[in-house]
């Protein structure tokens, strides 16, 4: 116990990696001090559970039918009711934990790496280099989001995947800006100054020294954002240009319930909570995240 | 050594432009020790940035162990090193001391790192318990030595020093002098000290520039400084100005152009 | 003159952090007049802890205790929160290093001026224009109109100053008040100090590193190590110092006319953090 605990925390490491798992651990200690980040981190733990082990939780087939049983309110069969197919809600707010995954991953590994890349290059290089990526951000900035995210899944054809690129494609300007603006801040720095007279090529100082400074604020930032992007999907899913039924998709079950709104208020209302519960989860992470990842 | 002849840099254009640097020439001979002292605006940290080839906007000629240097080209790493002033800000934040320390022999691909590093945290009077550790596990005199560690992994010739202790508290600015005039010695080093604190330069200089406004008030060698005789009106007034408060010469200080 | 300014009595700072209790102020106390009185030591000496603590300005986990902590009769220890927020600004001001981080960027110079007044009227202007040729701003008028980044750190620091005089302190803290800026602007920010105190009566105190501008400045100077005052000392006789660390600190500055190859560097001795 305490052996570790002391590998971890001793004044003079022996290793790099040590002294990596050092710093981490710090933070994490950190990170463990604020209670509402915790409760962010457990939220997004128990997704995470949730949606490996769905076959396990679900007390239903999602994607089973019975017209005999729908509607029906909350019971102990149907423990958040029925929709108007007859789908066990439970079941279907528990794989669609998958769908959300699936989204947040897919976004998070699209946006932030050609944000970053856009965003670092254009800060560090400068020049011309810099206009013509800004100038390429900002006509994609010009667009409100949904209506350009519209056109792309127009253009690409309605489906949670191209749905998912084409969020992607209209959310990386913020994150190229957040990053050039972090690399304007870096490149004036005198660590950024030794680096270059010691011969390193531009690459390596991007790569290597401003990239890494950048990736916290981003990786906050896309925490922060993942309630927008799941909301977005869920816009996408209620315009049927989404996940198509009858994938259970939370923003799609919140369209499909909405006519019984006023009569059968659980449709709509369990898919809603989940949404909430999902977006402050990641909100309390970020905003964690922030205060540990930020202290440099 | 170093040499710069009629060197004048010029930041922004038009009304707002500033002529920062004003025809400054000065040679340091190889060994040598050289000081340039002015206050803040002065022009004597553009004319170290430039020596670095970190600032592009210059004319007039200057070379480094005879090699001409251009506006455009970076000088050879191996040549000329650099230590910052602000020892918080010239560390990589997220970078241990040894990865600090083996970048600049990973670039210029000399081999035999660990040992390297070592030797040169022993150099410096770090032990290797700091090997390993993040800036903001250092204290302030800590960082500063492992800047000049890193500015010295390469072995250059010429190292350029910009404030070096002016952040650091006087009881750690004596170890830091000490730590490089014994590194000037064993390394057989040419100095260029930026400080605006006579006192510093008068302990590790042989000859110095006094700059004001950009410019070369005038050159001396540091027996010159410790008689206290320089020949310039400015140079005089600074000198008075730094012995501690005094109400008459408060009262007399006045504007050079 | 009849009563002290300010009484200080074994005043204490602790911060409580999860590693543990760090000690900031560990016992400090002293008696201060209409004087200017010096404190002086390194980074984490304490020195700025004290200021802020007689201001109340610690931030948490930061903790104040004192046995004693008069100022001019009133206890400010027993005061109430609004009482000592009061005070502070009106009775007691603080000037502290960079003016840069101490002005608001986006108010021109002369309506902070006037907002430290807290007054409104034709009269105000006059007023603050006042301050600023108190504090040897030449062209008052039209430093009124400037933002902060508009003027250059000595001009900003003399706008500090005139703004925490303006409403006629009976103590100014100063914090390192001049260590931004040039040995001549410097003098020159200092001489305004100097008659100000003399003239209005002030009680200063003065909180830098720099032991030779404190003893030239100051009539008397603390000496501060790990929070603790290791050392008293008239100003004037500040070369006599005995305490080890004062000895160590004076003769590891560099002099201008000093033939000396090394610089001795300072040993510390454990035994000067012990009561």
């Amino acid at each position: 116990m305490t052996t570790w605990t002391d590998y971890l925390l001793t004044d003079s490491p022996s290793s790099r990696r040590q002294a990596r798992l050092g710093q981490m651990y710090r933070k994490w200690l950190a990170f463990r001090r604020n209670p509402l980040a915790m409760v962010g981190l457990c939220i997004i733990v128990a997704l995470l559970l949730v949606a490996a082990f769905a076959p396990l939780i679900a007390t239903a087939d999602p994607l089973a039918q019975n017209l005999d049983r729908r509607l029906l309110p909350p019971s102990g069969t149907n423990v958040f009711g029925t929709d108007s197919l007859g789908r066990d809600i439970f079941s279907r707010i528990v794989y669609g934990t998958r769908v959300t995954l699936v989204i947040v991953l897919l976004v998070v590994v699209s946006v932030g790496p050609i944000g970053l890349l856009i965003g670092a290059t254009s800060g560090y290089l400068g020049g011309w280099v810099d206009r013509a990526l800004m100038r390429m951000t900002d006509v994609f900035m010009a667009f409100p989001r949904l209506v350009l995210a519209l056109a792309f899944v127009a253009a690409l054809g309605p489906g949670l995947e191209n749905a998912v690129i084409a969020i992607a494609i209209t959310a990386w300007p913020p994150y190229a800006r957040v990053a050039r603006a972090e690399t304007l801040i870096i490149r004036q720095q005198d660590y950024i100054a030794a680096i270059r007279l010691q011969g390193a090529s531009q690459w390596r100082i991007v790569w290597k020294h401003v990239v890494p400074l950048c990736l916290p604020s981003l990786i906050v930032r896309t925490t922060l954002d993942m309630a927008g992007v799941i909301l977005i999907a869920a816009g996408l899913g209620f315009l049927g240009l989404g996940a198509q039924p009858p994938i259970p998709e939370w923003g799609a079950m919140i369209s499909a319930g909405r006519e019984q709104i006023f009569d059968q208020w659980w449709v709509a209302t369990f898919p809603g909570i989940a949404i909430c519960i999902v977006a402050l989860g990641f909100n309390l992470l970020g905003d964690g995240l922030r205060d540990v990842m930020d202290a440099r | 050594m170093i040499d710069v002849r009629n060197l004048d840099v010029r930041f922004g254009q038009g009304a707002g432009a500033l002529h920062a640097v004003r025809d400054v020439s000065f040679s340091v001979a190889q060994g040598e020790s050289f000081g340039l002292v002015g206050e803040s605006g002065s022009g004597k940290s553009t004319v170290l940035r430039v020596l670095a080839g970190l600032n592009p906007r210059w004319t007039g000629q200057a070379a480094l162990a005879g090699m001409p240097l251009g506006p455009r080209d970076a000088p050879l790493p191996r040549l000329v090193q650099m230590v910052f002033q602000d020892p918080y800000a010239s560390l990589h934040p997220r970078h241990t001391v040894d990865r600090a320390l083996s970048e600049p022999l990973e670039i210029q691909g000399i081999g035999d790192v660990g040992p390297r590093v070592e030797r040169a945290l022993a150099d410096v009077g770090l032990g290797p318990a700091f090997r390993f550790r993040y800036p903001n596990q250092l204290s302030g005199g800590q960082r500063q030595r492992v800047a000049i560690a890193r500015a010295l992994m390469l072995e250059p010739k010429v190292l350029l020093l910009d404030e070096p202790t002016s952040a650091l508290d006087v009881s750690v600015q004596a170890e830091i002098l000490n730590l490089l005039r014994r590194l000037r010695r064993a390394h057989g080093l040419t100095l260029l000290l930026v400080s605006h604190n006579l006192a510093v330069i008068a302990h590790m200089c042989d000859r110095l520039a006094v700059m004001n406004r950009g410019a070369i008030v005038e050159e001396m060698d540091v027996a010159t400084l410790r008689r206290q005789e320089p020949r310039e009106a400015y140079t005089r007034q600074l000198l008075l100005a730094s012995r501690g408060y005094d109400r008459d010469v408060a009262a007399g200080i006045v504007t050079y152009d | 003159m009849d009563q002290p300014l300010l009484e200080l009595d074994n005043l204490r700072v602790d911060f409580h952090t999860p590693t543990g209790i760090v000690h900031a102020v560990r016992g400090l106390s002293f008696t201060l007049g209409r004087e200017r009185l010096g404190i002086v030591g390194e980074s984490g000496s304490g020195k700025s802890m004290t200021g802020r603590a007689i201001l109340d300005l610690i931030p948490p986990p930061g903790l104040v205790t004192a046995d004693r902590m008069v100022f001019r009769g009133q206890d400010l220890l027993t005061m109430d929160k609004r009482e000592r927020r009061k005070l502070r600004g009106r009775r007691i001001s603080m000037v502290m290093q960079d003016p840069k981080y101490s002005l608001n960027p986006v108010m021109r110079v002369g309506e902070q001026i006037a907002e430290a007044l807290r007054g409104k009227g034709p009269g105000v202007r006059r007023r603050v224009l006042e301050a600023l040729e108190a504090v040897r701003i030449r062209d008052p008028e039209r430093v009124y109109n400037l933002y902060p980044h508009e003027v250059s750190g000595g001009m900003g620091q003399r706008i500090m100053i005139a703004m925490m005089l303006a409403p006629e302190p009976d103590l100014l803290i100063a914090d390192e008040p001049t260590s931004a800026l040039d040995v001549t602007v410097q003098m020159q920010v200092l001489a305004i100090l100097d008659d100000l105190v003399a003239k209005r009566g002030m009680g200063l105190i003065f909180i830098s590193h720099d032991l030779d501008l404190v003893a030239s400045f100051c009539d008397r100077v603390l000496v501060m190590y790990g929070g603790r005052v290791v050392e008293e000392l008239n100003a004037r006789n500040l070369r006599a110092a005995t305490h080890p660390y004062t000895q160590g600190l004076l003769d590891s500055l560099p002099r201008i006319d000093d033939q000396r190859e090394e610089l001795p560097t300072l040993r510390r001795d454990p035994a000067w953090l012990e009561d």
